[in-house]
């Protein structure tokens, strides 16, 4: 038999010729051509016109052919809903089969086919067969009322098969059991509050009895199960513990890392000084082990599930090292986890053996692996202090081998580690300096740049290094520009007799051939405090720095519990929260680690934010948006003393809009002129540089940018009354003057025109060239009467934004063309960015909190909005008129924090947090957007609203 | 779950699809098509997200499994099924081609229907698919064959069904051992391991009841302190082995296994895994490589590599083969070895040198010279590590099978009825020298 015929490419009017075989007599025939018809279906050809004539093939004995058309159906049958009707019958004729197999086929097609009026006819043939007497059935059966849940919720609720299937988990066979839990388990992540999988004491019982009968899907099923359960005391923990250790020696590996799922968080609840846990801890690190011995993919999700354990609890592998040196042959997906958990794992007792072994890595061929080597070497240089010499002098051997990626990965490290150990190691720095030419990333220009200005001292040509990268100051990226700055002003205020003339240089290039905003900014700032005062320079840009933290790049602790509960998932190999890729309500509910027992503190961990045992490494900083999710989140619950956990869910749908607001105002850029776009888009990626203190930049200073941020927006372009945009002189004797306005949702250009010429001026007519967002004229420019000479006349345009796009600079610049009788004049306005608030811009709180969050802290910009003399409220009111929104307000020390969200017409949200010192005439805006771009513009409209 | 399933041929063309839950789209299919198999650089992952969906996939030869889902599932158990599907599917056809899979594609759709159900894997296991999956439809089933089928395919033993005779119930145990080595230059063991399988053949009556013991030293020992018969307290010091870690085929019982640490079960017919185990203390090392690499010059290698073996003299090792890494800018080889035939393969960039067979406490020698063409590339040659590849007739970790005791109540055939046959084999697994 050679099935592989069907695949062959037919001719046309293969759609008929199907449809005779389809109505054949013989029985053979009739098969052949179903099975062609899936074949053509498989490889995605558009059969559904065939289907009547496949389902009348429905009604035969023969079991093959009926599967066939069953196929056929489930992915037909949505598509031909009148049609699908047909097939009611046999199905339910099928569900009353002396055969089980059959009742269980239909059943399980039945359920497959999401059509409503189907599925009214299913409710009866599906309780029949839930408690049909063949477990067979009744597997396939509790499935079903996860499928039909699917189609519709409300029906099976109403139907009560929900009870029926809770009554499965008592179920004599265990796969019944097992199939039950995984359809409860699905059914109740969509009622995140409802009570469906009311798991007790005896249920749990039931499952466990059911976890050393079953199949390993169904082991596995139970196990996920399991996880969610919080026993009520250590005790209850423990004898769980125990009857689940067994299956770490399960040959499938989805079993172990379930049951590892379950004992590590179950762990959580057992006193540290019960022996069972110090048994437990043992037991667990031979089948993590084993599981590297599986095929590679499973290794991989192994290891990403190992990275968290190691970070959860070190102890369990911290004797295991060699079982994660790298292979040759190994994938390299599994050689980049492998490195990755041997750092976690390095320490004192075993740095020896992984620096031997790091080094031999950086010989191997690919280049993503070798980089990673290179950096490890420097992370144990920073994480095991007494290997640190050690390390230096590996990577000096590394750079003496000339490798260009080596070397720059390596300058790169250990510009990490100067910071890590000032005054030590800086012998190096000769070496280093050797390769200065050969350095072509960014990144590691940056980072040599930084050390030659940090050390400038003790280099003597320090001076000449620097003004050899000046040479080719704009074409740099901003990172390196930035930092060369930076350095040749340490440089001068360390040897300030020699280097007059290459600082002056520099500012000059910073501040006067830049349109970097932030290169400028930081030009500005230097400039000022050296002319007025270099000894305070002195104090800001030689400030001491903070030292580096040990760990880097650990998983915050919030997260790391949540992942910990979601091992063995897909969540737990991106590292993500499932909310962060899961669609709709399902899977967002977070999970959390229980409280330990006896410990005094589970009332405590029970809040929102805390994360529940002490032990967990508090090496981590929280970034800025993150505690201010924190502090948001308290102010969001209500005041009393126990604050159920709010769980930030996302809203996909918001998400989305923003990436595609993104794409239309970025994919605008094509077209433009590159220059403008090239600057702009590196804007982001100096923004952090300037607002976040770079290494290089001290404590201090990070501040006095904030302040320079305000200085230097240029500020007053935009007048409420009309402007003049084109004057008689350019244009023939037309004057044009205009404003912009938002008049009840409606944008509208105020346009006034003036005849300053001797003749007549008719036929009007207006055009926009393309723009940022894509504002066109709704209409035409209705000027009716004929504009005799002297005359002005008033003309109100409404415009639309879904005109062609293209980024514009500044971003909302609008260039004009206005067209007469006479000629054509193009001129160019700017219009506030107000204009493209729109009424429904306010944000629900939840989605806000998400939103803020994930908006990258790279995105944020600050900026001070001086002389105000309003109350937070007053301001907020104000706000609203132009439709920014207040989410949430909250007072602390006398600040008031208000939190605010736009959106812009292409979807755009731009999120803002401004803080309001009573009795200060200064407000402070942080704003977090999507596009970054638009936080100046947006800054510049609350300015604008606030004042006037 | 799981919300779909595509099989693609080398060249992206779709073979088997197969959608099980309404939010996984046609566009799927073409989804991983564009960004995986077409991609143009090497895959770094086997798990890609794309447009919010994720894509987990694995490689049989030149054909594509892929499975599709929008939701936080078990990834462990999405690839241990995608393996299980591999193993079904040659179970039933043989090897994974696309000329199978398209002769035999709707054999394959009437199994994904059977072992996923809405993305749930169900029960999987050959032996029972095979009594009710035949290709041949069921008319002629009775009712009693009907309800052992699904008791079966439900049930708690799943993997074995009721009323198997043979008229001489025989037994093979195989122990098939990997030895895993990682050694410095200097000879210094950086890591090595033993990687075992006991892989039984059983051939054997209704459901008998077996019992499979070894020199485990957890049991050696215990028995020790029981204060059983003195010679089995000499042995326990150098006979039993540490065993690191052992998983089980599922007929195992677990928790008695962790209680008892006894392994007890009752067999699937025929050959399945029993299980699976890692060692890594006193692992005899069969062979020992002492690589001695020498620059001479930019344009010459001299390469000497001596292999000793470490083993009873009685014995003797089998499909020897030793491959030495030349570097890419190679003109040109020559070699001189002791025994057995060596050749430079220019396409595998590495000198292949094979012995058919080698006795114990032996010692061989290869020399070559290597010239090379002049480059003026300032990256080194990596030196990739020689490995080899052997066979011996014996257990590199030293485990041995103490019993297979087998039970059957029911019928009359007893343990000194069944004919068993045990036999070790040890492999190389990844066998390296850094030179």
């Amino acid at each position: 038999m050679t099935d592989s015929k069907y695949f062959t490419t037919t001719k046309k009017g293969e759609i008929f010729e199907l449809k005779a075989e389809l109505n054949s007599d013989k029985k053979e025939k009739k098969k052949e051509a179903v099975k062609k018809v899936i074949a053509s279906m498989t490889v995605g050809k558009d059969v559904s016109a065939l289907f009547p004539d496949v389902v009348n093939c429905m009604q035969t004995d023969n079991l093959e052919l009926k599967k066939l058309v069953y196929l056929y159906l489930m992915n037909y049958a949505k598509s031909q809903p009148d049609m699908a009707i047909m097939a009611v019958n046999t199905f339910v004729k099928d569900c009353e089969d002396p055969n089980p197999l059959i009742r269980a086929l239909a059943v399980r097609t039945m359920g497959c086919i999401r059509v409503d009026k189907i599925t009214e006819y299913l409710c009866e043939p599906l309780r029949k067969c839930l408690k049909d007497e063949d477990p067979y059935v009744r597997k396939t059966a509790a499935v079903c009322v996860a499928k039909l849940h699917d189609i519709n919720a409300q029906l099976v609720e109403d139907q009560g098969f929900l009870d029926t299937l809770k009554d499965l988990i008592s179920d004599s066979n265990p796969m019944v059991v097992a199939n039950a839990v995984a359809a409860l388990s699905e059914i109740a992540e969509s009622h995140p509050n409802s009570n469906l999988l009311d798991l007790n004491p005896q249920t749990i019982n039931k499952l466990l009895t059911a976890l050393n009968e079953c199949t390993e899907w169904g082991q596995i099923f139970i196990l996920d199960c399991l996880a969610n359960y919080t026993p009520r005391d250590d005790r209850e923990s423990q004898s769980i513990c125990e009857r689940v250790t067994p299956r770490l020696s399960h040959a499938n590996s989805a079993v172990v890392l379930s049951a590892v799922k379950v004992l590590m968080k179950f762990m959580e609840m057992l006193p540290k000084d019960l022996d069972y846990y110090g048994t437990l801890l043992k037991k667990l690190a031979p089948p993590l082990v084993t599981l590297l011995s599986a095929e590679p993919e499973l290794q991989y999700v192994a290891l990403r599930n190992i990275n968290l354990i190691v970070q959860k609890r070190p102890e369990i592998l911290k004797h295991e090292m060699k079982v994660f040196f790298v292979k040759y042959n190994d994938p390299i997906y599994v050689k980049l986890e492998k490195l990755d958990i041997m750092i976690r794992l390095a320490s004192q007792a075993n740095i020896a053996q992984v620096l031997a072994e790091l080094k031999e890595y950086a010989t191997e061929v690919d280049v993503d692996f070798v980089r990673k080597a290179v950096r490890a070497i420097g992370r144990c240089a920073i994480k095991v202090e007494q290997s640190a010499e050690r390390c230096v002098s590996t990577l000096l051997d590394l750079i003496q081998t000339k490798v260009n990626y080596v070397v720059q990965e390596a300058i790169v490290v250990i510009k990490d580690i100067f910071r890590k150990y000032p005054n030590k190691y800086e012998s190096v720095i000769a070496t280093l300096c050797e390769n200065l030419d050969s350095l072509d990333e960014p990144e590691a220009r940056a980072a040599m740049i930084w050390i030659v200005g940090e050390y400038a001292e003790r280099i003597d040509n320090a001076d000449e290094l620097l003004e050899s990268f000046l040479e080719g100051f704009h074409d740099e990226s901003t990172q390196v520009q930035l930092q060369l700055l930076t350095a040749i002003v340490k440089l001068f205020l360390k040897k300030p007799t020699e280097t007059q003339e290459l600082v002056q240089q520099v500012l000059s290039l910073a501040t006067q051939d830049s349109d970097n905003p932030d290169l400028r900014d930081r030009g500005y700032i230097y400039w000022r405090l050296l002319s007025t005062d270099p000894v305070a320079a002195k104090e800001v840009v030689l400030a001491e720095k903070p030292l580096i933290s040990e760990e880097t790049d650990l998983i915050e602790p919030t997260l790391l519990e949540e992942l910990i509960c979601h091992i063995g998932t897909l969540a737990s190999v991106y590292h993500k929260p499932p909310s962060a890729f899961v669609e709709g309500s399902r899977g967002v509910q977070h999970r959390r680690l229980p409280p330990r027992a006896g410990s005094g503190e589970s009332a405590e961990s029970s809040d929102v934010g805390q994360s529940g045992p002490s032990e967990a490494p508090s090496a981590v900083i929280p970034s800025q948006g993150d505690l201010l999710g924190d502090l948001l989140n308290l102010d969001l619950a209500p005041p009393t003393a126990t604050v159920p956990s709010v769980q930030p869910s996302m809203q996909m749908g918001a998400m989305d809009l923003l990436g595609g607001g993104l794409d239309s105002l970025l994919g605008g850029d094509i077209g433009g002129s590159p220059s403008m776009g090239a600057s702009l888009g590196a804007a982001p990626a100096a923004m952090p540089a300037a607002l976040g203190g770079a290494p290089a930049v001290g404590g201090g200073l990070g501040d006095l940018f904030d302040l320079g941020g305000g200085v230097g927006m240029p500020t007053g372009a935009y007048i409420a009354p009309k402007t003049l945009w084109l004057p008689a002189m350019k244009a023939k004797g037309l004057e044009i003057s205009g404003t912009f306005a938002r008049r009840g949702g409606i944008i509208q250009m105020d346009l006034s025109l003036t005849n300053k010429a001797m003749s007549v001026m008719t036929d009007f007519a207006i055009q926009f060239n393309r723009n940022s967002f894509g504002m066109a004229p709704a209409g035409p420019l209705q000027v009716l009467t004929p504009l005799s000479p002297n005359q002005t006349i008033d003309v109100s345009l409404p415009l639309s934004t879904s005109g062609p796009v293209m980024k514009m600079e500044p971003l909302n610049n609008l260039q004009v063309a206005v067209k007469n009788n006479i000629d054509v004049f193009y001129f160019s306005c700017q219009y506030p960015i107000s204009l493209l608030f729109v009424e429904d811009g306010k944000m629900e709180r939840q989605v806000f909190l998400a939103t803020w969050k994930d908006i990258p802290n790279d995105n944020e910009a600050q900026f001070q909005i001086k002389d105000i003399h309003l109350n937070s409220d007053a301001a907020s009111n104000k706000l609203q008129g132009s439709n920014i929104f207040t989410i949430a307000k909250r007072t602390v020390e006398g600040q008031d924090m208000l939190y605010l969200s736009i959106k812009l017409t292409n979807g755009i949200w731009v999120l803002a947090e401004m803080r309001v010192q009573t009795g200060s005439p200064i407000y402070t805006l942080s704003i977090k957007c999507r596009a970054p771009e638009v936080n100046q513009f947006v800054c510049q409209c609350y300015e604008l609203v606030l004042k006037n | 779950m799981i919300g779909g399933l595509f099989i693609y041929n080398h060249k992206g063309e779709v073979l088997i699809s197969r959608v099980y839950r309404d939010d996984i789209g046609r566009n799927a299919v073409d989804a991983f098509r564009v960004n995986v198999i077409h991609a143009r650089q090497q895959v770094r992952s086997p798990v890609t997200n794309i447009a919010r969906t994720s894509f987990f996939h694995v490689k049989r030869s030149n054909i594509w499994l892929a499975a599709v889902t929008k939701q936080n599932v078990n990834a462990a158990m999405v690839f241990e099924f995608l393996y299980k599907m591999c193993d079904v599917m040659t179970a039933y056809f043989g090897k994974i081609s696309e000329e199978n899979i398209k002769n035999n594609f709707v054999l394959i759709y009437e199994l994904l229907d059977e072992i996923l159900d809405f993305g749930y894997p169900q029960n999987s296991e050959t032996g029972a698919l095979k009594t009710f999956i035949t290709q041949q439809g069921i008319k002629s089933q009775t009712k009693e064959e009907q309800s052992q089928i699904t008791s079966q395919v439900t049930g708690q033993i799943g993997w074995r069904r009721e009323g198997i005779k043979y008229r001489r119930n025989e037994l093979f145990l195989d122990v098939l051992e990997s030895v895993n080595l990682l050694m410095s230059p200097q000879g210094q063991v950086l890591s090595a391991h033993v990687s075992g399988r006991v892989v039984m053949k059983s051939y054997l009556s209704g459901m008998p009841e077996c019992k499979f013991g070894m020199n485990d030293k957890i049991v050696i020992d215990k028995q020790g302190k029981g204060g059983t018969t003195d010679d089995s307290g000499k042995s326990s010091g150098k006979q039993s082995i540490a065993i690191d870690d052992c998983t089980f085929h599922q007929c195992v019982r677990l928790s008695k296994f962790d209680s008892e640490r006894s392994i007890s079960f009752i067999p699937p017919d025929g050959e399945y895994e029993l299980m699976r185990y890692r060692t890594t203390k006193d692992i005899i090392l069969p062979f020992r490589v002492i690589p001695l690499v020498r620059e001479v010059g930019r344009t010459k290698l001299e390469v000497k590599v001596v292999i000793k073996s470490n083993f009873k003299p009685s014995l003797l090792a089998q499909k020897i083969e030793v491959r030495i890494p030349t570097p890419l800018n190679t003109s040109g080889v020559q070699v001189i070895c002791m025994k057995g035939k060596a050749k430079y393969k220019a396409s595998e960039n590495a000198i292949v040198w094979k012995i058919k067979r080698m006795a114990g406490m032996k010692e061989s020698q290869i020399s070559a010279e290597i010239e090379l063409l002049p480059t003026n590339d300032k990256k080194k040659w990596a030196r990739p590590p020689i490995s080899m590849n052997f066979e011996v007739p014996f257990a590199p970790s030293g485990l041995k099978v103490r019993y297979l005791k087998v039970f059957e109540p029911k019928l009359n055939y007893s343990d000194h009825d069944v004919i068993k046959w045990v036999r070790y084999i040890g492999r190389s697994g990844i066998y390296e020298t850094r030179c």
